[in-house]
């Protein structure tokens, strides 16, 4: 928000909630490293350190949500700060489960190492595919910050690029399956994995969703990529 | 200047370029606007911007003072309101207006009412008794004074005194009524109370109401006027408004960043 408010209180209580919101983003960045750390290392310890943080996770959202309600009780905000508001809400549920979603990669990594012998994962594809996820929600966040409408754009175009490798990974799994019975099991771990990362990348386009909403007034979710793109011009 | 966007409603007042002056200081800058039919209409702006200005000028009122004029057209019903020959009494009594601070006249409440009624209207006892009742019930006081009708109005409280003026506003059936900052003086219990009544009122009544209560035009009001400076800024629903304006202009001044 580049111009203030009459009153000052109001500014700093929008950027101290705006700031809340980057810090959880930015934890939430670190519990996905983490959990593929753990899954490319099979590091139990390392899995173990994601489950304990996710409840930082938890309480930074309630603690931004307590914040945000204190907000619009008090200030009654119109127009964009309403929007604001509205896509920090909507922004702090989708990094919440994305955080969700590195516990459940922690958790798996774990249920994979207790299962006997670490199997070896042909992990490479989904190491590629959570580097894309993470740098997503990097974008998205970044994007957030500067409410910058463009990048928002360019991040729903790639999400659509992550959904489109999750599908050709799950036929290539079909299709190891269907070679070697032996591969179920490690290719159905696989499987919940690669939706997970792909869970991720639909969160980081979410979040490019509300900039949009925040910015342009409009409610692009749902809405074919042409009407966006010259809702955004 | 203006950016009025298309209401697909029935108008009930047009407002084709209207300039307005306080002798040499031009106060309302060419002013296109319609104003819904059976709905009710905000005006919203800073001190100064002219919102009153243009509720005074839809009865008249100005005229009471030579050196205040008026240009354009004011259409009401098909008729320019600006250079009617009829007595403007009679357009006064189809353009009701409430002011900020309640002014009931220094008679019982009974006569409050009948006072504006018997000038229009020739009622015996039985009809006037339930002509004010009807307006008291429609005004949302009926309950609160029934008992004391031949008590004075000025011993009611304020909120009621408010109500007082908008029942007699209403008593003889206008077609419009224009609030000038109607709650300006009261409590939120008051305030809430003439709130609803506004609602109400439009399934009979076209009500302007002129507010610097943004949040009151935001709860009541299907329409909402931003004026500055004597210029109307930008017109739309209200719900537009307060949600995504088309203007920055209006959309600094909703969320608190003016000036």
């Amino acid at each position: 928000m580049p111009e203030k408010h009459l009153s000052t209180q109001f500014d700093s209580e929008l950027s101290a909630v705006s700031t809340r919101v980057m810090e959880l983003g930015g934890l939430v960045e670190s519990q996905i490293r983490n959990a593929i750390y753990a899954l490319s290392q099979f590091s139990a310890e390392v899995a173990n350190q994601v489950t304990e943080a996710e409840s930082r996770v938890n309480a930074m959202e309630v603690e931004i949500d307590r914040e945000l309600s204190s907000i619009i009780g008090r200030r009654q905000p119109t127009a964009r700060d309403l929007r604001l508001l509205i896509a920090i809400s909507k922004t702090t549920a989708n990094l919440e489960r994305v955080g969700d979603e590195a516990e459940k990669i922690a958790r798996m990594v774990r249920s994979i190492i207790n299962s006997g012998a670490p199997r070896s994962l042909p992990s490479l594809e989904l190491r590629v595919a959570s580097d894309l996820a993470s740098g997503l929600l990097r974008k998205a966040l970044d994007a957030f910050a500067r409410l910058d409408t463009t990048a928002a754009v360019a991040i729903l175009k790639e999400d659509d690029l992550i959904d489109k490798e999750f599908d050709g990974f799950v036929r290539k799994l079909v299709t190891y399956m269907m070679e070697d019975p032996r591969m179920i099991s490690p290719s159905l771990d696989l499987l919940f994995l690669a939706k997970s990362i792909e869970r991720i990348g639909d969160h980081a386009k979410n979040i490019a969703e509300f900039i949009i909403y925040v910015v342009k007034g409009e409610d692009v979710r749902h809405t074919p990529m042409e009407q966006i793109e010259s809702v955004v011009k | 200047m203006n950016i009025a966007t298309p209401i697909k409603e029935h108008s009930k007042i047009s407002v084709k370029d209207l300039n307005f002056y306080y002798g040499k200081f031009h106060a309302l800058k060419g002013i296109n606007l319609e104003i819904p039919e059976k709905k009710v209409t905000a005006f919203i702006g800073p001190s100064g911007c002219g919102k009153s200005t243009l509720l005074r000028v839809f009865n008249r009122m100005f005229e009471l003072y030579p050196e205040q004029r008026a240009e354009g057209q004011i259409v009401l019903d098909g008729e320019d309101l600006l250079t009617s020959k009829k007595d403007v009494a009679l357009l006064r009594a189809k353009v009701g207006m409430v002011f900020q601070k309640p002014t009931p006249f220094p008679m019982s409440i009974y006569d409050n009412i009948a006072f504006g009624v018997k000038l229009f209207e020739n009622l015996n006892a039985t009809d006037m008794e339930e002509r004010v009742e009807w307006a008291l019930r429609k005004a949302a006081l009926w309950n609160e004074v029934k008992d004391k009708l031949s008590q004075s109005g000025s011993g009611l409280s304020g909120g009621q005194q408010q109500r007082l003026c908008i029942a007699r506003g209403i008593a003889i059936k206008p077609e419009v009524l224009l609030l000038d900052e109607p709650c300006s003086a009261l409590d939120p219990i008051s305030t809430a109370k003439i709130e609803e009544l506004i609602t109400e009122l439009k399934t009979d009544y076209t009500v302007v109401i002129v507010t610097h209560n943004m949040q009151q035009a935001a709860r009541c009001s299907d329409y909402t006027a931003y004026m500055y400076l004597g210029d109307l800024m930008e017109f739309g629903s209200t719900e537009q408004m307060f949600f995504k304006p088309s203007r920055k202009e209006t959309e600094d001044y909703i969320t608190g960043r003016f000036g």
